[in-house]
């Protein structure tokens, strides 16, 4: 028999649906303070906007950091090729919809399928065979992988940027004085769909509490019989397919290109450490908070700068609180990084 | 030991005294002098990923730091060359600091990731800040490097100097590994509790090998401003950062010779892959330069994979094997008592 | 009258809701072999820990020689002459064995960064000395003939031999040795035994924490018994012996 830690994070998931259906109670509070400040209305519709855009590329930067920490409970290591898994999924999703002409929910699971077999091949033939392993080296060889990937999606899909059609139509609807892009809507939506799998997946599945098992005490799931190298395949394969899954719903808004893995990644990593590291509901939070700051510093400061924002937080919160907003600093100090 | 790395560095000092008479070709020169700049900052590298175990991904930020303060305080403030070397080793050093403080307070290699997000900002910022580094287009016009009157303006002079900084840039570096400090440094990388319980301060030498090891990048990036007289955000991109980390681990992570090694095999592999693409061509396959990132992705994972202490250190072990002669090579074996 | 070196005074951790070392009081007598003793998990190690600075104390006073030892890091209290070996043996397995007694002289020696790598001649005396007196501390340990050999292929019977060259050469006053004798074999036990012993004739003050009761009982000037955190027990070996609540504690009841 397992015992399964109680985990109130996972439970706090729920925070994020609430403050979304609490949205239009949110907005009248917006409206007090602006009365009081004497804003004009479309100063509102800016912000929600900004709002809007920041929360679609929010959720990508959530689904990359629930893959960082997937990998990270199971093996301990900071996966770099994490935003290469991201660039495959898109650039695949547009071979298959916009030159193969492939119906999207067929190609949506293709491409995941794909990408998650990129990932237990990289466990298999990369991370598995290392005998003794050291932090130091596990991280240049996923590093290599990176690379590797890297090169390989600029041989194949070349150095421009892919456009992709969107999955419903592309005309904007009119939201409160915003537009919104009915593709944001699908991002909100499979990220919800994804959190509540992933919520189904560690609480109510064998497979998901054993690897959460061997999340808080590998050795100690050994002994019960858990099969950990399996786990630590399992948890690539997944991290890979939430992966793809981010660069699918998101290439029809930014249009993928070979080289966008690095940045993608280290903005997922900053949503990580932010939400505190190897916690998944803690991510998605930090994920959006993440989106919509640096959706508003796009707004309000330089667009030129918007990529620095969520480069800048990362390092902010290593500073200060290097745990995270919901990590406990007593476990920061316990895991092995 | 110490004396088998001095004996290097007058073999190294003997190569490059040759190198320009057996090239001769102000091409392959600049290619050598390129490669010089990336010896040096990966000998800081080496001390700081080798030597202490700690992961930099953002070296590349402290060339362009370098790079940038020499270009923009001789163009547009008029400073000497030299001040403005000194100035960009000052602030290399000051960031360092800065980026280094999460290692003080955290075990390992969060250091990996704020170094590469520090080198993001960097990049974006140099980039974007169009008034002080002239965006895309960069600055041009930076002054060449004069020594007493002697000015650098030939490719010949310009290999001897810059190889001459990595003579004594790695002279120091043999010092430092093989001093007390460089002790504690080692020790360090072998067992941070046990390293403390001597009497080493872990937190405080991490980030002064830190602060080092961006002062050779910064003086590197310098160098290379005053080298090429033109400069813009292109060759600071995180790509170059990644690239001197695979340098050095395919070189070898534990001996300063292999990140030379490796810094040097690396920085001659594009030409070399040119060559092979002219070979191929002839024979009916065709090389495109796309294909030069993926073959460094897989040369590192590789090495990784099946030679973890790198080239130099897997060469010389076969060497050993296959001569026999383990005492020529090692030179140190006399000391060894068997 | 004996002297105390080290005193902890009511001394407490927990771990979340665990309680590891609680409201523990001792004193440890200078010159004398102390053993820690108790069954797995009771907190020995623990101690050690706070003592040696890498935990910190929930609450609770640790006194060495009249200094305060509470938040004091662990490269300080070395400093003050606390050497320690690790139950887990550690030795720098990426250099050799002379080297990593030579780490051991660290605070022995002051040459920074910046001469070390400029005017190495400047500091050839100091790296002299430093040799020498490694060497020393190999020969005291008969590891003398591995001086050139990477320490982590040694046997591990010699690595724990390393590990307590190394701190020696820290030139302690206090030396902890957590666990020195496991894992080893019956004639390497003894072997360790005598040099216990050896090295509180250099006037060392010895703590162990050991569970080989042949080598605790046999070397021991007085024995401590922790269970879950707490001090059951306190005496020479023999009172130890003798004491019923140390006979539950390890037969349970």
């Amino acid at each position: 028999m397992i015992w399964i830690q109680h985990d109130p994070v996972i439970d706090s998931g729920h925070i994020l649906l609430k403050s979304l259906f609490f949205y239009p109670v949110l907005k009248k509070q917006i409206r007090k303070n602006i009365t009081g400040r004497a804003m004009t209305e479309s100063t509102i519709s800016d912000i929600l906007q900004f709002m809007f855009m920041g929360i679609q590329r929010g959720c990508i930067y959530a689904l990359a950091a629930i893959g960082f920490n997937m990998i990270y409970n199971a093996t301990g290591i900071i996966n770099f090729a994490q935003g290469e898994f991201v660039v495959i999924g898109g650039l695949m999703m547009v071979t298959l919809t916009m030159t193969w002409n492939l119906p999207i929910p067929l190609a949506f699971l293709l491409t995941t399928a794909f990408v998650t077999l990129i990932g237990i091949a990289m466990e298999r033939f990369t991370i598995n065979p290392v005998k003794h392993p050291t932090v130091l080296r596990l991280i240049i060889i996923t590093i290599a992988v990176s690379i590797i990937i890297k090169g390989a999606a600029m041989c194949f899909w070349g150095k421009n940027s892919h456009f992709m059609r969107h999955f419903s139509s592309a005309e904007t609807l009119d939201f409160y004085g915003a537009t919104i892009l009915p593709q944001t809507i699908w991002i909100i939506g499979i990220l919800l769909f994804i959190v509540a799998g992933y919520i189904f997946f560690f609480n109510y599945t064998m497979t998901g509490k054993c690897m959460r098992a061997c999340a808080i005490n590998r050795d100690a799931a050994r002994l019960a019989g858990i099969n950990d190298r399996k786990m630590v395949m399992l948890s690539f394969a997944l991290s890979a397919g939430i992966g793809a899954i981010a660069g699918i719903i998101i290439t029809p808004i930014i249009q993928m290109d070979y080289a966008r893995g690095a940045l993608l990644g280290i903005k997922g990593f900053g949503a990580a450490v932010l939400g505190g590291l190897g916690n998944s509901m803690g991510a998605i939070i930090a994920g959006v908070l993440i989106g919509v700051l640096e959706a508003l510093a796009a707004g309000y400061i330089s667009s030129h700068y918007m990529d620095a924002i969520a480069l800048i937080i990362l390092l902010l919160v290593l500073f200060v609180r290097p745990s995270g907003l919901f990590g406990s600093s007593e476990a920061m100090r316990l895991k092995e990084f | 030991m110490k004396i088998k790395d001095y004996i290097g560095i007058g073999i190294l000092i003997i190569v490059i005294a040759a190198m320009p008479d057996l090239v001769g070709n102000d091409y392959y020169l600049g290619v050598l002098i390129f490669t010089a700049f990336n010896c040096l900052t990966c000998t800081g590298l080496c001390l700081l990923m080798g030597y202490t175990g700690q992961i930099s991904i953002g070296h590349g930020a402290f060339i362009a730091i370098g790079a940038y303060s020499s270009a923009i305080l001789t163009t547009k403030l008029g400073w000497s060359p030299w001040t403005a070397m000194g100035c960009g080793v000052l602030l290399a050093a000051i960031t360092a600091v800065i980026v280094g403080i999460p290692t003080m307070r955290l075990k390992g290699h969060y250091l990996a990731m704020a170094t590469l997000g520090f080198a993001s900002i960097v990049h974006i910022v140099s980039v974007a800040a169009v008034d002080v580094t002239g965006g895309p287009s960069g600055i041009s016009g930076i002054p060449r490097l004069q020594i007493f009157g002697f000015a650098l303006n030939s490719d010949t002079r310009n290999f001897y100097f810059s190889w001459g900084v990595v003579v004594v840039g790695l002279y120091l570096a043999v010092n430092l590994i093989h001093s007390r400090v460089g002790r504690g440094l080692q020790a360090i990388h072998g067992s941070e509790d046990a390293a403390s319980s001597l009497g080493v301060n872990i937190a405080v030498d991490k980030i002064k090998i830190l602060v080092l090891s961006a002062i050779y990048a910064s003086i590197s990036g310098s160098l290379y401003a005053h080298y090429v007289l033109y400069i813009d955000p292109g060759p600071f991109d995180i790509m170059h950062s990644v690239l001197l980390v695979t340098m050095v681990a395919v070189g070898g992570l534990h001996n300063i010779w292999g990140a030379i090694t490796g810094a040097v095999l690396l920085s001659l592999l594009p030409e070399f892959l040119s060559f092979l693409s002219e070979y191929l061509q002839g024979i009916g396959i065709r090389y495109q330069t796309d294909y030069d990132t993926l073959i460094y992705g897989s040369i590192l994972l590789l090495i990784m994979l099946f030679l973890p202490e790198g080239l130099f250190e897997g060469l010389s072990r076969s060497l050993k094997s296959i001569s026999g002669f383990r005492g020529k090579l090692a030179g140190r074996s006399s000391e060894r008592a068997d | 009258m004996q002297t105390n070196i080290l005193k902890l005074d009511c001394l407490r951790k927990t771990f979340g809701g665990v309680v590891a070392v609680d409201d523990l009081s001792l004193s440890f007598n200078k010159g004398e072999v102390t053993s820690l003793i108790g069954p797995n998990g009771a907190g020995k190690t623990t101690v050690f820990n706070l003592i040696t600075g890498f935990l910190k104390p929930t609450s609770g006073k640790i006194n060495f020689n009249d200094t305060e030892l509470n938040h004091k890091k662990p490269h300080v209290i070395a400093a003050m002459g606390i050497g320690r070996t690790f139950q887990n043996v550690q030795v720098f397995s990426n250099m050799t064995v002379l080297e990593n007694v030579m780490v051991g002289r660290h605070l022995r020696s002051r040459s920074g960064m910046f001469f070390s790598s400029i005017l190495p001649p400047m500091l050839r005396g100091e790296e002299k000395r430093i040799r020498s007196s490694a060497k020393e501390r190999l020969a005291l340990l008969g590891l003398d003939q591995y001086a050139d050999v990477p320490a982590g292929s040694l046997p591990l019977g010699n690595q724990r031999m390393l590990e307590i060259a190394r701190a020696l050469a820290l030139e302690p006053t206090l030396l902890f040795l957590d666990e020195p004798a496991s894992g080893l074999n019956a004639r390497e036990t003894v072997v360790m035994g005598r040099l216990i012993q050896k090295i509180k004739s250099m006037n060392i003050t010895v703590v162990l924490v050991e569970h080989d009761m042949e080598l605790v009982m046999d070397i021991s000037d007085k024995v401590a018994v922790i269970n879950f955190g707490k001090l059951i027990a306190e005496g020479t070996p023999n009172e130890v012996q003798l004491n019923p609540d140390v006979i539950n504690a390890y037969l349970g009841t």
